[in-house]
């Protein structure tokens, strides 16, 4: 019983230990340089995408701004909060959390540290009454993922030879149907007589780590005449991109994918006519430099085509695939929504 | 004419999605039905999946080889088999506990291991996997052949053999078969080390699908799978069929979304069809499913 008390307490120990952040010290500035702690989703570092953006855009504070930086990477459920927690308790100037997860603890967290600056990304904390504003001391950092995904949309439509184009979903979610909302609505403002197929891998979370079921559904609607799918479905999207490859070959015409987040180009070269990227890198940096500067003001920031916090990838790996003619339409449009004369919706009708 | 047509291309897609869905459930299904069959609960289908699935794709990038990699996801689900046979014909601990230890350990080992190997938890690498033996037609797909011969082949080994009427025996009444100088452990071990077989072979079609490893990709799989067992009560060929209308359903649903968003709410309702048919199954309501006597009970 006894040895079952020792072995207990030291696990906890080590749980503590592991938890603790390994410093990077920059010395060398004069004034006590600002402390910034990062806490990354379940993904973590290495993910490729979401994780690594807002890394880079910490790393890019460090070198830039001269700022001192801690990551953690938590393991699942707690582990989140009691890296917030620790982070703030050691008095960072600022502690942001990677992922709409984070959104209940740093809420609970930034409450009870009114002194300390909290950043969410794809903050989105809903009580009966709807949306819950973050507290003064926290900005939540949101993108209009609708702007980026009706460009996609209009590009996929303006490629597309037989005029039906796709969407996987991963779980269906309000956020994820904000993506197939605005592909929708571009793909039909290029190409009224279009039409857009959509499917989701399901209603639960482990929809975005079902490869195959992305890859049936990609299967099914490129059977069903599409040439250019668009995944917002985490590694399901893997699938989709799969799919996409068994084409261009044997007598069946080349298919296309889009990918999601970051640059997806090398999961699948030469089926990637673009991705929808989400610049959380530069959101991240902004905020850093927001705190340096001394105009930290909490509230919601919203990140669209304006503010560069969404985009798509055009570069010498896709422009082979992408026609000068789409290129100038879709570039159109992005000055459009820019002025505020299209809105991309985030609902679809 | 054209909408013959357009019909017959529809009917055959679908049948294809249908087989490429239900490969990994009758597989998994089978390998379920060798270890309840010999009395041993096979809750881990789900972590022997995805150790297949994960052996494969290190096997196929390491061996730069399908075979090897068909070889290894074999292998590495009889491993984990084996390591659930020490826990339970060993060490006696409880099956059910155990099988869900043993999915844990999947889950997270195959995460480890990933990051080991390959430097992401998430993601493995592209690998070499068998194609179908011609375009479109699933149907002659190597793994597809031998999933239907090892239905047809458990049948005959299970009610025709006596090694089958062993490993019923256990699974009914142990008591009764140990005094019969039959060794209940062994053909237990036997049976689980035949599960993880199956189990992992389905592993090798998902990663083989993808051409990679995946983290958790097997998704549930083996639930359904299990599922698919007690729906089939218990029998290779209706389990399999069990499997294979689970598969149907799901390829429906996929079907269902693409053709139009009217049937959305229909399509979810079909997702949820093998949990509701299981416990229909399971309560009696269409032909009671009465599972092997001795199931979940270790031998004393």
């Amino acid at each position: 019983m006894n040895r079952l008390v020792f072995y207990t307490a030291l696990l906890m120990l080590l749980n503590v230990a592991l938890l603790l952040p390994q410093a990077k010290n920059d010395r060398g500035s004069a004034r006590a340089p600002l402390r910034v702690g990062l806490v990354f989703d379940v993904g973590g570092r290495g993910d490729k995408s979401f994780n690594d953006s807002a890394y880079r855009g910490v790393d890019r504070a460090v070198r830039q701004l001269g700022v001192q930086a801690e990551y953690i990477e938590p393991g699942d459920g707690s582990d989140r909060e009691s890296g917030i927690r620790l982070l703030a308790a050691q008095g960072f100037d600022l502690i942001l959390g990677v992922g709409f997860i984070f959104s209940d603890d740093l809420y609970s967290v930034a409450s009870e540290y009114p002194n300390t600056r909290f950043a969410c990304i794809d903050y989105a904390k809903f009580d009966a009454h709807g949306f819950v504003e973050p507290p003064p001391n926290m900005v939540a950092l949101k993108f209009r993922e609708e702007e980026g995904s009706f460009l996609v949309g209009a590009l996929a439509a303006l490629t597309s030879k037989t005029g039906v184009v796709g969407f996987v979903g991963g779980m269906d979610i309000p956020l994820i149907r904000k993506f197939e909302a605005g592909y929708a609505a571009g793909a039909m403002y290029v190409c009224p007589n279009c039409r857009v197929e959509a499917g989701y891998a399901g209603v639960t979370g482990d929809a975005f780590k079902n490869p195959a079921k992305g890859k049936e559904l990609a299967l099914a609607q490129y059977a069903s005449g599409a040439d250019v799918i668009f995944q917002a479905a985490g590694s399901t999207g893997l699938g989709v991109f799969e799919a996409a490859r068994q084409s261009g070959e044997n007598g069946i015409p080349l298919r296309l994918a889009i990918g999601v987040d970051a640059d997806q180009w090398n999961e699948a070269p030469g089926h990637i006519l673009t991705s929808m990227t989400k610049q959380v890198d530069v959101a991240v940096f902004e905020t850093v430099k927001a705190v340096k500067e001394g105009r930290f003001r909490g509230g919601v920031r919203v990140f669209g085509l304006k503010e560069q916090g969404v985009d798509y990838v055009y570069d010498d790996n896709n422009r082979s695939l992408i026609s000068d003619q789409a290129r100038a339409r879709v570039e159109a449009l992005r000055l459009k929504i820019i002025a505020g004369e299209i809105k991309a919706p985030t609902e679809r009708k | 004419m054209s909408a013959s047509v357009g019909e017959a291309a529809f009917a055959l897609t679908l049948s294809a999605a249908v087989i490429r869905i239900s490969v990994p459930y009758v597989l998994a299904a089978l390998g379920g039905f060798w270890s309840e069959r010999a009395g041993v609960i096979n809750i881990a289908l789900e972590g022997l999946l995805l150790m297949g699935a994960f052996a494969a794709t290190v096997g196929a990038w390491f061996g730069h080889s399908a075979l090897i990699g068909v070889t290894t996801g074999v292998l590495g689900g009889m491993i984990l088999a084996g390591l659930y046979a020490w826990l339970t014909l060993v060490l006696r601990a409880d099956q059910v506990v155990c099988g869900i230890a043993i999915n844990l350990l999947a889950d997270g080992g195959t995460r480890f291991f990933m990051k080991v190997l390959f430097d992401s938890s998430s993601n493995s690498p592209r690998v070499d996997a068998f194609d179908s033996l011609s375009r479109g037609g699933v149907a002659i797909h190597p793994i597809v052949l031998a999933t239907i011969l090892l239905v047809a082949v458990s049948t005959l080994v299970v009610y025709r053999t006596p090694f089958g009427l062993r490993l019923r025996a256990v699974g009914e009444h142990p008591e009764a078969a140990a005094s019969l100088g039959i060794s209940v452990s062994r053909i237990r071990l036997a049976g689980l080390l035949l599960s993880g077989a199956l189990a992992g072979l389905g592993g090798v079609w998902l990663a083989a699908d993808q051409r990679q490893f995946v983290a958790g990709m097997s998704n549930g799989r083996g639930y359904i799978a299990l599922a698919a067992l007690i729906l089939g009560r218990w029998r290779p060929q209706t389990a399999a069929l069990a499997a294979l209308g689970f598969g149907a359903a799901e390829a429906l649903q996929i079907a269902l979304q693409t053709s139009g968003r009217s049937f959305e709410r229909f399509g979810f309702a079909l997702q949820a069809l093998p949990y509701v048919l299981t416990l229909v199954a399971l309560a009696g309501l269409v032909g009671r499913s009465i599972p092997p006597k001795a199931l979940g009970r270790n031998e004393n």
